[in-house]
């Protein structure tokens, strides 16, 4: 374990720690207060008022009108509901335009699709995980029923302009959906004021509970549900509200409004200073993506000759844990598909690491990752046969980004 | 995260022999970094032809690393006929067992031991001339010898298994259809010779043959139709003739109807009994 004897949680993509606050205003709604809020008693009606009370919170958050929000089981419930949704909204429209990077509760659905018939288009990125607007605005057109493009990508932190290409959409007719599980609570959104149709979130991902999403949808978008059954949320998804955990979403993006600045100042410049120093610690180092059109809080990068399985088991071992694209954390043998989708080469993206911060990192945690990282790479080096250079021909495959600390803005 | 054991855990922490042998009376390499895993292994050798040392190193995974750390451990003091006889099982089990997808980890390990001990007694030239074969899967270099020597060696079935014991296939599976042909190939040669399995098949009762047919069609080849959106039923099992439905897709495509009956028939030869004729009717 670290220095402290405590976990450095520095996977904060994957999920996040339930927010203290948030567990607080949870707890009576298992307990005394667990009333069915479509019950016709009082005792039901202070839950529904309290349900009332977390869809305002979380319109609040997004710049968006209470009735727009739908709260479902996760953000796949969302992505599915928005596509297939939408879909069936539009028979005569078989085809759909998404990208080579979304997370898999697009991708596999979309890949789903596909083979049901459904025409899909995969849009490519460029070696910074960058999407071409051009290329996004010839693929759209009027027999495409829906554009679903991620806000953030979950593996790079790379951010693409949505709200451009929401309008791009509109002028063609066509439903945009974004997948903005990354984005939410960590950078500030005004869906009021932009073309975005369907937006999906994920509680855990902002200090929330597990078990619970939102489905963001502006008025007047012709979707149909994905549950049918009882008449909550509107009709528009059947089945008894996950009470508490909607309850504490509602704090939890109570608690991001008041604290998102500090994502763009705290957090970043710590994800920088991560960043800065693993570069300049660790020889043959790269980082991936677009470094200015990223999230603040998200660092991936690729450490030459090793392998991320073994970084990672490694790390755990010292109580810090992060993610990899590596092909053998996954059970696939391929490396992550975005890092593919980017042109890395396969021999870094083996060895991909993904930090990731919240407002609850702290610089000390940070500065024992520093400390850390790169000794267990080195070590891991002195392993590897390809440690000491280039001896086999792959090492000396055309390399792209150089490990010297990045210019400008970081 | 994957299950790892204690002792697996114990020789990634704390890996054997790691390093490099000055004047090493045999050295080899097997896998690269496109791979994501590669392995080096030099052996130094007594005048008996014992292992006197062994040291690897190993750019991998946690049981890549685990497993060629085991190998140096169970090598050292064998003699090279001792330890031609140790198998990927060895290592594997050595290490307390390796999750399904990581046995090719084990088998990497073993094949270095293998291309060693062959170049050390000169059986090969050069390390060059061990690279024989035709590369089926290109994402991760295996050639057809080897896949082939594999699936002999195993008694492998399916294109999922060739993929967990040597890589091949895992990666843009453009080559399942040249792994699914070798596989067929070997069961052939295995055939003609009466080397099947270690037992051979027991005659079935007719309630095992449906239950066993009714599995294969579930589980090995209605997911590939699906993926392509048709589907296949079992309508009746008359003593060898076994009645199936094409739907979806499949039963609109006169072309691909060929192609599946054949397919299904394969695969219950394969799976079931060599005496099952398939006949597709319309139900």
């Amino acid at each position: 374990m670290s220095a402290a004897g405590e976990v450095v949680y520095l996977d904060n993509n994957a999920t996040t720690k339930v927010a203290p606050e948030v567990l607080e205003e949870m707890l009576p709604y298992f307990s005394e207060k667990y009333g069915n809020p479509s019950s016709m008693h009082d005792f039901g009606g202070q839950v529904a008022k309290k349900l009332n009370e977390a869809r305002e919170r979380v319109a609040a958050l997004l710049g968006a009108d209470p009735t727009e929000i739908v709260f479902t089981s996760c953000g796949t419930e969302s992505d599915n509901h928005a596509l297939r949704g939408t879909l069936e909204s539009y028979p005569e429209k078989r085809h759909l335009v998404t990208t080579r990077v979304e997370h898999p509760a697009v991708r596999s659905l979309c890949q789903y699709l596909g083979r049901r018939g459904h025409d899909v288009t995969e849009l490519p990125v460029d070696s910074d995980g960058l999407l071409n607007e051009d290329e996004f605005g010839a693929s759209v057109h009027e027999g495409t029923a829906l554009a679903s493009i991620m806000w953030a990508n979950n593996e790079t932190g790379v951010m693409f302009p949505v709200e451009r290409l929401a309008e791009i959409a509109h002028e063609k007719g066509v439903v945009f959906h974004t997948d903005a599980v990354q984005v939410v609570g960590k950078v500030p959104l005004d869906l009021r004021h932009g073309a975005i149709d369907l937006l999906s979130l994920s509680g855990h991902k902002l200090h929330a509970a597990k078990g619970v999403g939102v489905l963001y949808i502006r008025r007047g978008t012709r979707i149909r549900p994905l549950l049918i059954g009882g008449h909550q949320e509107r009709e528009r998804r059947g089945g008894t509200e996950n009470v508490a955990s909607i309850i504490g979403l509602g704090k939890a993006c109570e608690l991001a409004r008041q604290t998102i600045e500090e994502e763009r100042t705290r957090v970043k410049e710590l994800r920088d200073k991560l960043q800065r120093e693993l570069l300049a610690r660790a020889p043959d180092a790269r980082v991936n993506g677009h470094l200015e059109q990223r999230l603040p809080n998200t660092l991936s990068i690729s450490f030459e000759y090793v392998e991320g399985e073994a970084i990672l088991l490694m790390l755990s071992r010292l109580g810090i844990c992060a993610s990899s694209g590596s092909a053998c954390t996954s059970g696939s043998l391929e490396p992550s598909h975005v890092l593919r989708a980017m042109g890395v080469p396969f021999s870094a993206a083996h060895g991909s690491i993904r930090f990731s911060l919240s407002r609850y990192t702290t610089e000390a945690e940070v500065d024992y990752a520093i400390e850390h990282v790169p000794q267990v790479v080195k070590r891991l080096r002195e392993i590897s046969p390809f440690g000491r250079g280039a001896t086999d021909r792959d090492a000396r495959m055309e390399y792209g980004r150089g490990s010297a600390p990045p210019g400008g803005g970081s | 995260m994957w299950e790892y054991s204690e002792k697996l855990k114990d020789h990634f922490y704390n890996p054997r022999n790691v390093g490099e042998i000055e004047n090493p009376d045999v050295e080899v390499q097997v896998g690269s970094l496109t791979c994501g895993d590669a392995l080096r292994l030099m052996l130094k050798l007594d005048e008996h032809q014992r292992i006197v040392d062994a040291k690897f190193q190993t750019f991998g995974c946690g049981s890549a690393i685990a497993s060629a750390s085991a190998l140096t451990e169970m090598i050292i003091g064998k003699t090279l006929d001792e330890a031609a006889r140790i198998t990927h099982r060895d290592i594997a089990e050595y290490l307390g067992g390796l999750p399904e997808e990581k046995i090719h980890c084990s088998v990497m390990g073993h094949e270095a031991l293998e291309k060693a001990i062959a170049l050390y007694r000169g059986e090969r030239a050069s390390e060059e001339d061990l690279e024989e074969g035709r590369i089926v899967c290109r994402c991760f270099g295996v050639t057809d010898t080897k896949i082939r020597r594999i699936v002999k060696e195993n008694r492998l079935r399916t294109v999922q298994e060739v993929t967990n014991y040597t890589k091949a296939g895992g990666g843009c599976m453009s080559c399942h259809p040249q792994i699914e042909d070798i596989i067929a190939e070997v069961w052939g040669e295995l055939r003609e010779k009466g080397e099947e399995a270690a037992a051979p098949r027991p005659r079935l009762t007719n309630i095992q043959k449906i239950a066993m047919i009714q599995e294969a069609l579930e589980k090995e080849i209605a997911p590939a139709l699906r993926a392509d959106g048709g589907d296949v039923e079992l309508i009746d099992v008359d003593g060898d003739r076994v009645q199936v439905a094409l739907r979806g897709a499949c039963a609109d495509c006169p072309a691909s109807k060929l192609t599946v009956k054949s397919v299904i028939e394969a695969k219950l030869h394969e799976l079931v009994s060599d005496s099952l004729v398939v006949e597709e009717v319309e139900a």
